[in-house]
C-alpha cells in the first residue's frame, strides 16, 4: 500500500471535506440557531486532535465529535428542546447528489417537512443522532454506527425505533388534520 | 473563504493549532503557495507545483494541522510581491529551516542565501563555502531540493560555463529570475 494514501490529509482539506455534512448533522440534531456554534466547536476540537486522528475513517471520527457536542450542548441548555432545522434547510447544508435518504420516503407519507423534524425533535438523543446520520447526513448504516461507537445493527435498530415513533406521530397529525 | 472557516482559523491561530499557516500569492509567472510554522517561513511552492501535492508533503513532513491562515502571512507576500515589481532586493523574513536536509545540504543553502541580490555564484563556489569545495554535485541537490525557493535565491546559482542549469521551477523561471535581478 503507498505511505500517502493512509496520511492524514492536511487540515484544510479535512475541513473542506467534511464541513458541509457535519453541518446538516448539528442543524438536525441542535436546530439553526445554535449549529454554527456547535459546528465552531467542532472543528476545533478535531483540530486539537487532529495528529492522533486515524486516516481511515474521517467522516465518522468528526461526526463522533459532532454528536458529543450536540449532547454537551443539550446538557448545558435547561429548557427545552428548540425548533430543530427545517428540512430545507438540512437538504442545503447537504453535499454532492441527492441520496436516497428521504425520510418522507421512509415513512411511506409526506407530511409537512416541519412537522417531522419536530417529532425527530423529541426523539431520544441516540435515535436523533441515528435517524439525522441516516437521513439528513445521508450515511449508511455501517457509518452511523461508526460515527456513534455502536454497531451497524444498533444503528439499524435506533433507526428503526425512531421511524416507529415518527410514524406515530406522523399517523397522530393525519388524524388531527382530517 | 466563508466566515465561518475565517472564525474558526482565527480562533485555532489563538489557540496555538495551527502548526503550518499558508497563503496563496500572486506572482508574474502565476500563482504560488507559501507557508509559515510559528518559527517562520517554511515552504515557498513555486507556480509549477501542484498546490494539493504541496500541502500533503507539509501534512506529512511537518504537521497535518495545516490551515489556510494569509494573516500569517501579510509579511512573506509584501515582500514578495515588491520583490517581483523590483522594489525589493533583500528578504527580512525569520526562516524555519526544517525541510532541508541537516547537515551539508542545509550548509549549501543557508550559503546561498548570502548571495546578494543581482550577482551570481557556480555550483563549486556553493560547494566550497558549505565547505566541500569537490562536491560541487551533492550541492546542486541540495539547491535542487530547497524548500524556500526565492527567498533562499538558488536561482543564482548557475553553471561554471554561465548556463543558466536547472531549476526546480523549470530553467525559463530561472533565467526570468535573473533578467529580473539584472544578472543575465
Amino acid at each position: 500500500m503507498n505511505a500517502m494514501a493512509q496520511a492524514l490529509p492536511p487540515f484544510q482539506a479535512f475541513l473542506d471535506d467534511h464541513l458541509h455534512p457535519v453541518r446538516a448533522f448539528l442543524r438536525g440534531m441542535v436546530g439553526p440557531n445554535d449549529a454554527e456554534d456547535c459546528l465552531q466547536e467542532t472543528f476545533l476540537a478535531a483540530l486539537r486532535a487532529y495528529p492522533r486522528a486515524e486516516p481511515g475513517n474521517l467522516r465518522a471520527w468528526v461526526l463522533t465529535i459532532a454528536r458529543r457536542k450536540a449532547i454537551d450542548h443539550h446538557r448545558a441548555r435547561t429548557k427545552g428542546p428548540r425548533p430543530v432545522a427545517e428540512p430545507q434547510q438540512l437538504i442545503d447544508g447537504r453535499t454532492g447528489r441527492e441520496g436516497t435518504g428521504s425520510i418522507d420516503g421512509a415513512l411511506g407519507m409526506s407530511p409537512r417537512h416541519s412537522e417531522i423534524w419536530a417529532a425527530v425533535a423529541e426523539l431520544p438523543a441516540s435515535q436523533r443522532a441515528a435517524v439525522v446520520l441516516r437521513f439528513a447526513v445521508d450515511l449508511r448504516y455501517r457509518d452511523v454506527g461508526e460515527a456513534m461507537g455502536t454497531s451497524e445493527d444498533a444503528a439499524r435498530r435506533n433507526v428503526h425505533e425512531a421511524l416507529k415513533k415518527l410514524r406515530a406521530s406522523a399517523a397522530e397529525l393525519k388524524e388531527m388534520t382530517r | 473563504m466563508s466566515e465561518f472557516v475565517d472564525r474558526l482559523a482565527a480562533r485555532a491561530n489563538e489557540d496555538g493549532l495551527v502548526d503550518v499557516a499558508y497563503a496563496t500569492v500572486e506572482t508574474p509567472l502565476g500563482t504560488g503557495l507559501v507557508a509559515a510554522t510559528p518559527k517562520g517561513l517554511v515552504r515557498v511552492a513555486l507556480p509549477n507545483q501542484p498546490i494539493d501535492e504541496v500541502l500533503a508533503r507539509l501534512a506529512k513532513d511537518v504537521s497535518p494541522r495545516v490551515l489556510e491562515f494569509p494573516a500569517r502571512l501579510d509579511e512573506a507576500r509584501r515582500e514578495l510581491d515588491q520583490y517581483f515589481q523590483g522594489r525589493r532586493d533583500h528578504f527580512e523574513l525569520p526562516l524555519d529551516w526544517r525541510l532541508s536536509h541537516p547537515g551539508f545540504y542545509r550548509r549549501v543553502l543557508r550559503a546561498t542565501a548570502r548571495v546578494p541580490f543581482g550577482e551570481v555564484i557556480t555550483y563549486r563556489d556553493a560547494a566550497r563555502r558549505a565547505g566541500n569545495p569537490r562536491a560541487s554535485r551533492a550541492a546542486g541537490t541540495a539547491l535542487g531540493s530547497n524548500p524556500i525557493p526565492i527567498v533562499v535565491p538558488c536561482h543564482r546559482v548557475i553553471r561554471t560555463g554561465g548556463e543558466v542549469g536547472n531549476y526546480g521551477g523549470g530553467p525559463e523561471m530561472k533565467r526570468f529570475l535573473l533578467e529580473l535581478e539584472g544578472a543575465l
